[in-house]
């Protein structure tokens, strides 16, 4: 209030769709990384289709070649094509990631808006409790929880949703909070709303945005978390393709100068967390309140 | 003729925005003699703040001085390297800030904090800054100072850091000092002391002082020259008693009607803001006859009555056995200082949290029985509405304003398509909102537009009591005079009871046929406002009403001292 | 008297501190044990695969596991074992768990805790110096680097350094374990070898040790400098448009001391609490480091016996980890009350 105030009348008020143009045509990174996420969600879709070569069938005449116009990221140790086989992991990945977070999500988020609405000391032990979780090394909670309840993809997606809950339930708890007490959740109560409407028709539509962030940020994250359960021997096997695999197949050959086998995977996985990050750096700038008009 | 202590010739600053620069001083021109007190009045965005940081040189990054010059004692400021600055800076010219708590590192003593600035500009032993410091704390009248030195900010009341804000700014004895706001957000009666405290410090130091306030009555009370900026430029300048007689520009006309004074009635207020920008159609005119409301027919029950009413809050007590009654129509006015308990006692009435003991009857129904978690589905719901403080809070940002008004009347009346449409609109209409503006949301709205949207959403469902929590305390002045004008014709309209909770005793006053005063939780006295005002019993009372800010003609306190 | 009265503060806070991450670490506890003991398929059929396994073979080794047992038995006797030190025997070592992680902690603790050194004396004034300078070139290269740094698996970038001071240039030694098999090791002081070599003046074998280390350190260090910078950054950023910043100013004082005693001693507060979880970060990348460097720490040690359905170490293990873990909060918290007196006694 000390500065002045900036009223610009009129500019934001088209449709959502120019809005969107709008901030995309002024923010180039972020449209680069929606750009890249878009393409690695059509080469999800769209791999079996994309592949030069069978991703897994081998012929050891071509074995560890190095990138060529004929294979382009190179061959691994029984000739298979390299670059089909991390075209074909795309839609592993993208699955395990999108649905541990999505299953994350969904229940952190309402489990954390209602304990952020309702207070006291549940919310406090929740809070606490949701902190202490926080800061163990989850991975090697993720790594116990695969290992025990078997070496599948569903328990990957298991493991890695529930390392992902805490920091759902917090971010909820922490954006409720601060809007429980305002003007507009107390008229809606006025207004003749009940607590569990104000919750799930108020407050979450409203801290859907901030959480779209997170969201975004936790792909990135979980993608690496399962890449690398995979590395360690958890999780999915081989001869199926998926990154975490690549690379841990590679990693025999890296003494002896086989960079391709690390590198093409490491690369592929590398772009796919950096679209997610990029794309939440951007959408926490675009719905950043003090960079609003 | 000697050189001013300041000279500020031509000042423009500008912003860089995202939508481009934006020009916050327009040019601007005074002068400031050695000792002399110069108020700097206007509403937000005027510049006012952004004139004091540009004299000092401590706009942010993104402002910038673009054109004129800042004479200090011949020298202009905005060409001094930032290494001469920090010479001047505490040294010769210094600031005191709006958010004291705010304005003091959380991790450090005060202590401490007095000694950086002391040794900023001295050669001096830390044991040596310590006495110094202890002076000084002295000097702003803090008790218990040997033990203050060693407290941090936190452990400190606001009116307590902004002594020590006071402290650290004289520390150097400066010849200038400029003070943004020291008093907003403070309690009426630590404003008070603050403010002398403050006049007696310039007096006795010699000390030139700039006092920049949203504030009229305090500027006019405390300054020998009080200049009105308007859109980042100087409109008036004058002696208090010449701008309150005989205002000259437009704007500082409006502004002076606009400010309540303690003899101001809601009519002088409403006809003076009636061209101000928040004045749009259907807002101003009030009925000037104050015809009294005929007497309710015998045995007709009370509107509300509260009995012995208790909040306890983890065992602190926030209200404590308060007792009220309304009849209808009746407008009550509920004041007090921060802690008083009076926006708990509108929520608990409003029935939007339980009461720890006590009754509520409305129409003579204990509607204090019923859990707050219930209450959304009683038919008392849409009898009892409210409107909140500050009106960006008050509104759900993903609802445009059709929403927010129509919300309600979905809930809680059976009306449902083109009558409620004919509802929201009926309703936007008498709370002065042009049907434009109804598809916009919160962020595209003025301040003085969403006001109105939470009123419009409050009569919406026709209710027979509305608890006003603080409507207008977030609003510039021209902007509340017009609110004001507007709900006390909505009252009388719609014989609707008001229960008025606000910190300033003269909206109060004029707003309400009767008002209680809250201390502590607790009713410290009762009464028709205007014998209340005029007369009040209790010793409470009467400190707040006198530490209300007033321009009484006559020389300015800082003259006399 | 003041200073006593902060320590008794810090003092108190630490200990309820310590009291009620008790419920977490009791939970996950009793996860861990439970996913060990409960889900998966019978551990003495697995151990006793051969094809000529006998059932009396099989009952014998269930017996000696404790898995005839009830499961809530089973569970007490787990707890009670633990109290009295006894974290089972590993199966695929034959050693007791609690010496074999004896051995090989100061392994992971040495590589985490240079790690963690290399990661902060780095990020903290690329943090710096990108707030003070927002949009500036430095700014502009800090957050690119924390936008890959995080992207990176530590998987690949520690085999991407393998080949390029290795293979390529020949700088590193070959990545596998503390210490070349050729070399000596030094007398046993501290298990911490860097610290043994310097105690007994051995700078040979110091630098032999320091180059094994280098690289895996390096790995675990590019992965968390990314959001201590950012962090940095940010809190710095932040304290520096703050209101107190400009009262500092206001009054004239010196640059050096706006900054570092008014800015950065404030900023370093959000730092510290996410250096706890980055610590915490690192102990679960350990796993993946280990692996690559085949690093003889407690992670690999759990990892090997986790692939072979060996249970007792990879309790042993994640028992471990939660007492670092609680460990480093305790640090972290009264570093946290020393540093800041707001921290109130609630």
């Amino acid at each position: 209030m000390s500065t002045v105030a900036i009223t610009s009348p009129g500019r934001p008020r088209g449709s959502a769709l120019g809005h969107l143009g709008w901030v995309l045509r002024h923010n180039p990174l972020t449209a680069l990384a929606s750009a890249g996420t878009l393409l690695l969600c059509l080469v999800a879709i769209f791999s079996p289709w994309l592949t030069p070569y069978d991703p897994i069938a081998s012929d050891v005449q071509r074995a560890l070649q190095p990138p060529s116009a004929a294979h382009w990221a190179g061959t691994d140790q029984l000739g298979r094509d390299l670059l089909s086989r991390i075209i074909a992991a795309t839609r592993l990945d993208l699955a395990i990631a999108v649905s541990a977070v999505g299953l994350s999500f969904a229940l952190g988020a309402v489990v954390g808006a209602f304990c952020g609405y309702v207070g006291g000391r549940l919310d406090r032990a929740v809070g606490r409790f949701v902190d202490v979780l926080m800061a163990f090394p989850l991975f090697v909670l993720a790594m116990a929880m695969v290992a025990a309840l078997g070496n599948r993809v569903e328990n990957i997606v298991i493991a890695t949703a529930i390392i992902n809950l805490p920091f759902y339930v917090r971010f909820a708890r922490a954006e409720v909070n601060v809007r429980r007490n305002l003007g507009w959740v107390e008229a809606a109560r006025a207004g003749g709303e009940s607590h569990a409407a104000v919750v799930l028709r108020y407050l979450l539509p409203n801290i859907l945005p901030a959480m779209a962030v997170q969201i975004s940020l936790n792909l990135g994250w979980a993608i690496l978390n399962a890449a690398g359960l995979s590395f360690i021997g958890l999780g999915v096997r081989p001869p199926t393709p998926e990154w975490g695999i690549l690379v841990a197949e590679g990693a025999r050959f890296i003494t002896t100068g086989k960079w391709w086998l690390v590198a093409f995977p490491g690369l592929a996985l590398m772009l796919a967390v950096l679209c997610f990050n990029l794309m939440g750096d951007g959408l926490r700038d675009i719905l950043d309140p003090r960079q609003r008009t | 003729m000697t050189i001013p202590l300041l000279r500020i010739e031509d000042l423009r600053v500008t912003f860089s925005t995202r939508n481009g620069p934006v020009e916050a001083l327009r040019g601007v021109s005074f002068d400031l003699r050695a000792g002399e007190t110069l108020g700097i009045v206007g509403e937000s965005g005027s510049g006012k703040s952004v004139t004091a940081f540009a004299a000092t040189r401590l706009l942010d990054r993104a402002g910038r001085i673009a054109d004129g010059r800042i004479l200090f004692r011949g020298q202009d400021v905005s060409r001094l390297s930032d290494k001469e600055m920090r010479l001047l800076h505490g040294a010769a010219l210094s600031m005191i800030f709006q958010n004291p708590r705010a304005a003091l590192n959380p991790i450090r003593t005060v202590g401490l904090q007095l000694a950086d600035a002391l040794r900023a500009h001295a050669e001096m032993s830390a044991a040596a800054a310590r006495a110094k410091a202890l002076d000084l704390l002295k000097a702003v009248l803090i008790r218990d100072p040997e033990r203050r030195l060693d407290a941090y900010p936190h452990e400190l009341s606001g009116g307590m850091c902004q002594r020590v804000m006071i402290a650290i700014a004289i520390a150097c004895e400066p010849a200038l000092l400029i003070a943004d706001e020291p008093t907003t957000g403070l309690d009426v009666t630590t404003q008070k002391t603050v403010m002398d405290l403050l006049a007696r410090i310039t007096a006795e130091r010699g000390m030139a002082m700039i006092l920049i306030t949203h504030d009229l009555g305090l500027a006019a009370q405390y300054c020998g020259r009080v200049a009105v900026m308007e859109h980042g430029r100087l409109v008036e300048e004058a002696e208090p008693a010449r701008l309150f007689s005989a205002p000259r520009h437009p704007y500082t006309k409006r502004l002076v009607a606009a400010s309540p004074r303690l003899d101001s009635t809601l009519h002088d207020l409403v006809a003076g803001a009636a061209g101000a920008p928040g004045g749009a159609p259907g807002g101003a005119g009030v009925a000037r006859a104050d015809a009294p409301r005929p007497a309710d027919p015998a045995g007709t029950p009370l509107l509300l009555e509260v009995r012995n009413l208790v909040k306890r809050y983890d065992g602190a007590v926030a209200v404590d056995d308060v007792s009220l009654a309304m009849r209808r129509g009746e407008s009550l006015g509920l004041v007090g200082e921060s802690g008083s308990g009076k926006s708990t006692m509108s929520r608990l009435i409003c029935r939007l949290i339980d009461a720890s003991a006590g009754d509520i009857l409305f129409d003579g129904e204990a509607i204090g029985a019923i859990p707050a978690r219930d209450f959304h589905r009683s038919r008392f719901r849409r009898d009892i509405q409210i409107v909140f403080q500050d009106p960006n809070d008050s509104l759900n940002p993903r609802f445009s304003a059709f929403d927010s008004i129509a919300q309600p009347v979905k809930r809680l009346t059976d009306l449902r398509g083109a009558a409620l449409r004919a509802r929201v609109l009926e309703s936007a209409d008498r709370s002065g909102l042009p049907p434009d503006l109804l598809d916009r949301f919160p962020h595209q709205l003025s301040g003085g537009q969403k006001a109105r949207i939470g009123i419009a959403r409050a009569i919406a469902v026709r209710p027979r009591l509305l608890v006003l929590d603080e409507p207008t305390a977030a609003l510039d002045v021209s902007v509340q005079a017009v609110i004001l004008g507007l709900l006390d014709r909505l009252r009388r309209d719609d014989d609707l009871a008001f229960l008025f909770v606000s910190h300033d005793l003269n909206v109060v006053r004029m707003m309400c046929d009767r008002t209680i005063v809250l201390q502590a939780g607790r009713v410290v006295e009762e009464g028709p406002s205007a014998a209340l005002f005029a007369r009040p019993r209790s010793a409470y009372a009467r400190e707040l009403l006198a530490a209300i800010p007033h321009f009484a003609p006559g020389p300015p306190l800082a003259a006399i001292a | 008297m003041a200073q006593a009265g902060s320590i008794a503060r810090t003092a108190g806070r630490a200990g309820r501190r310590l009291l009620s991450s008790a419920p977490a670490l009791f939970g996950v506890l009793v996860f861990t044990f439970l996913l060990m003991r409960v889900l998966p398929g019978d551990p003495a059929v697995f151990f006793a695969s051969g094809p000529n396994a006998g059932k009396a073979e099989i009952e014998a080794l269930r017996a000696q596991m404790g898995l005839d047992k009830p499961i809530p038995e089973q569970l007490v006797r787990y707890l009670g074992d633990i109290g009295t030190g006894q974290l089972g025997r590993s199966m695929t070592t034959g050693q007791p768990v609690l010496a074999d992680l004896r051995e090989r902690l100061p392994a992971s603790l040495e590589l985490t805790f240079s790690a963690l050194l290399i990661a902060l004396l780095l990020s903290v004034p690329l943090g710096v110096v990108a707030a003070l300078r927002p949009g500036s070139p430095i700014d502009h290269g800090v957050r690119l680097l924390c936008a890959l740094g995080v992207c990176v698996p530590t998987f690949v970038s520690g085999l991407l350094l393998i080949y390029v001071f290795y293979y390529l240039l020949g700088y590193a030694p070959d990545p596998t374990g503390r210490i070349d098999v050729f070399a000596a090791s030094p007398p046993n002081i501290t298990s911490f070898l860097l610290i043994d070599f310097a105690l007994t003046g051995d700078w040979a074998g110091w630098r032999a040790a320091a180059s094994q280390l280098v690289l895996p350190a390096v790995t675990m260090a590019l992965f968390v400098i990314a959001p201590l910078a950012r962090i940095t950054r940010a809190s710095m950023l932040a304290v520096l448009g703050s209101e107190f910043i400009r009262t500092a100013r206001s009054v004239g004082l010196s640059r050096p001391r706006v900054i570092v005693t008014y800015a950065l001693r404030n900023a370093i507060l959000p730092v510290l609490t996410i250096a706890g979880i980055v610590f915490s970060t690192m102990l679960g990348a350990n796993v993946l480091v280990e692996k690559v460097f085949s690093w003889p720490g407690v992670a690999s040690y759990a990892l090997d016996a986790l692939l072979a359905s060996d249970y007792a170490p990879v309790q042993g293990f994640v028992l471990l980890m939660a007492a670092i873990f609680v460990t480093v909060n305790l640090v972290v918290d009264i570093l946290y009350g020393i540093a800041d007196p707001r921290v109130s006694v609630t």
